[in-house]
């Protein structure tokens, strides 16, 4: 089975954020950047279909230059080889010119599978994978918890809200987004990480993006919803001040 | 006109339908109802309800059962008849599964995750959170309708649909669907083993998030739990960790719970944790980061480091 996953490179989740003069985007220029947490998910699912039916995982992300380190990163996992579209508007795009671009690079592949993380931990637009099977031609499910695959397709495990699944079977080509938790993620070995330097990353340059219809007009901190009581000092004295204010203003204690 | 589709599961609506239906009245102009399924009669009644100018319904054998595939081609169909201005739905589970395809294929936007609605003049600006919820963003939408957009469980209150004083009236949509183009072929939804913990009867709640670190520092989070009479529960990636079981999660895929004290240990507060968990009376936020969303629904916050607070915390219980 040959399988594709899509990847993100984002902003790595400790990194103090800080809004653009625009108010477009964040101010990233010296920023650390990591894989998107729910499309390790994807990769760590693809690794184990190929260890049980055989197969290829192509490794693929749309995205400016840095998004290489992702590439990179799932290659020292196991993924085979690596397309990257690389294009520094798809570090902001919306989902469906990150799915278009991704389309276009994929189509020529003739995968079977391909796999994405839920949403990512920068916009967490959650469509990138549903549109880009409907590019794609493909059946999709999504919020998938479990896989199982055979030559006529695939079983999967759709997780719906409120401690409820249900099994979908699907014909193959197929596209599946996969929930966060489905397995355990592995690290790249020292091993993974010098055989990653010989494997391929194909670039694709992708076409001018249309203007999207939709922009972000401006980012900004919300506002609180609550007063939040901020409760200073030393952690003894914090600690006191919170057993006070919980046993004799909130009475919860 | 904007177009409010329902949510149903044999038959039941989704009560996050009526928060959507809120949504539209409060977005201004008229509104209609879509509701799809199969022998939907009684939901279709329930849904006349509200204050609409049609509820539509789309009744077909091929849509007994939820299916993506179903559900494009049906709104498809819907949308060319009633040519809405916007289309609004829950963000749910089933909505993330099909609206972006139907987006696709429309070739028009959809906005996910909205959380409020804001008229800049004649322009509508929808806000969405972006980073983990640590920012806003105003999203403004432009090009031909209509334009779609999902709503976050919460943003609109079920209660302030408005009711009209007599029944919308019915329309049945004009479908032609074959049940041979689709793709995905469901099976009957089930439930998990029951749940072996209800978190929802707990008073007192403690919650770790990745701020915890590791599995082996749980141990003081319980500790914490035990001295306040408190349940322990987690954030979404301590249980796809493994550290604890995933009937310890609190969030939108996890329990939603309302206790009097809820304690969250290195919780940055994504707003899927957040919807599980903001109903509660009071609420403690203790986490390093000054700018974690979480201290937007504290109560009390502590800003400084789990792992000194917490024996702190102890000491002074245990006197």
């Amino acid at each position: 089975m040959k399988t594709a996953v899509c990847i993100k490179q984002v902003v790595t989740r400790e990194w103090p954020l800080r809004v653009n003069d625009g108010k477009t985007w964040i101010r990233d220029a010296d920023a650390t950047f990591e894989l998107n947490e729910p499309d390790a998910y994807a990769l760590e699912e693809a690794l184990r279909l190929k260890e049980k039916h055989g197969g290829e995982v192509v490794v693929c992300s749309a995205g400016p230059a840095r998004a290489a380190q992702v590439l990179r990163e799932a290659l020292a996992r196991g993924a085979d080889r690596a397309v990257h579209v690389e294009s520094d508007a798809l570090a902001t795009a919306d989902a469906a010119a990150v799915a278009e671009a991704l389309a276009a690079a994929l189509r020529d592949e003739k995968v079977d599978l391909v796999l994405t993380g839920l949403q990512s931990d920068d916009q967490g637009l959650g469509q990138t994978g549903v549109i880009l099977a409907e590019k794609l031609g493909m059946p999709h499910a999504t919020i998938i918890m479990e896989v199982q695959a055979s030559e006529s397709g695939l079983r999967v495990k759709r997780e719906l809200e409120g401690g409820w699944f249900q099994w979908i079977a699907l014909p193959l080509p197929a596209l599946l987004t996969i929930q966060s938790g489905i397995n355990q993620l592995r690290y790249a070995t020292l091993k993974g990480i010098m055989a990653a330097k010989k494997k391929e990353i194909r670039k694709v340059t992708p076409a001018a993006p249309a203007e999207p219809p939709q922009r972000i007009a401006a980012l900004y901190v919300p506002e609180k919803g609550k007063k939040t009581q901020i409760i200073s000092g030393s952690p003894a004295d914090a600690a006191r001040e919170l057993i006070v204010r919980l046993r004799d203003e909130a009475r919860v204690l | 006109m904007i177009l409010a589709v329902a949510e149903q599961r044999d038959g039941k609506l989704n009560r996050a339908t009526w928060e959507t239906i809120a949504g539209a009245q409060q977005a201004g102009g008229e509104v209609a109802v879509a509701v799809i399924g199969s022998g939907v009669d009684a939901l279709t009644a329930e849904l006349a309800a509200a204050e609409a100018t049609a509820v539509v319904v789309a009744d077909h054998a091929v849509l007994a059962q939820y299916t993506a595939d179903g559900y494009v081609q049906a709104l498809q169909q819907i949308i060319a008849a009633e040519a809405p201005s916007h289309v609004f739905f829950p963000h749910t589970y089933q909505t993330r599964d099909f609206a972006p395809a139907l987006a696709a294929r429309l070739n028009r936007p959809l906005i996910t995750d909205v959380i409020a609605i804001k008229k800049q003049g004649d322009a509508v600006v929808l806000v969405r959170p972006v980073f983990q919820g640590k920012l806003n963003a105003d999203v403004t939408i432009g090009g031909p309708a209509p334009h779609l957009a999902t709503f976050q469980i919460g943003a609109y209150r079920a209660d302030a649909a408005r009711k009209g004083s007599a029944a919308a009236p019915v329309k049945a949509a004009a479908l032609t669907l074959d049940a041979g183009s689709i793709r995905q072929k469901p099976e009957a939804p089930f439930k998990e083993a029951r749940q072996a913990v209800d978190l929802s009867q707990a008073e007192r709640i403690v919650a770790a998030g990745r701020g915890i670190k590791g599995q082996e520092h749980l141990k003081i989070v319980e500790q914490l739990a035990q001295a306040l009479g408190a349940e322990v529960a987690a954030s979404r990636p301590i249980c796809d960790a493994g550290w604890l079981p995933m009937d310890r999660q609190i969030g939108s895929s996890g329990q939603t719970v309302a206790p009097k004290l809820y304690l969250a240990l290195g919780i940055s507060g994504a707003i899927q944790h957040l919807v599980g968990m903001k109903g509660s009376r009071t609420i403690v936020a203790i986490n390093k980061d000054p700018d974690a969303p979480i201290f937007e629904i504290a109560d009390y916050g502590i800003v400084a480091d789990l792992f000194e607070v917490v024996p702190a915390l102890l000491a002074e219980l245990n006197k």
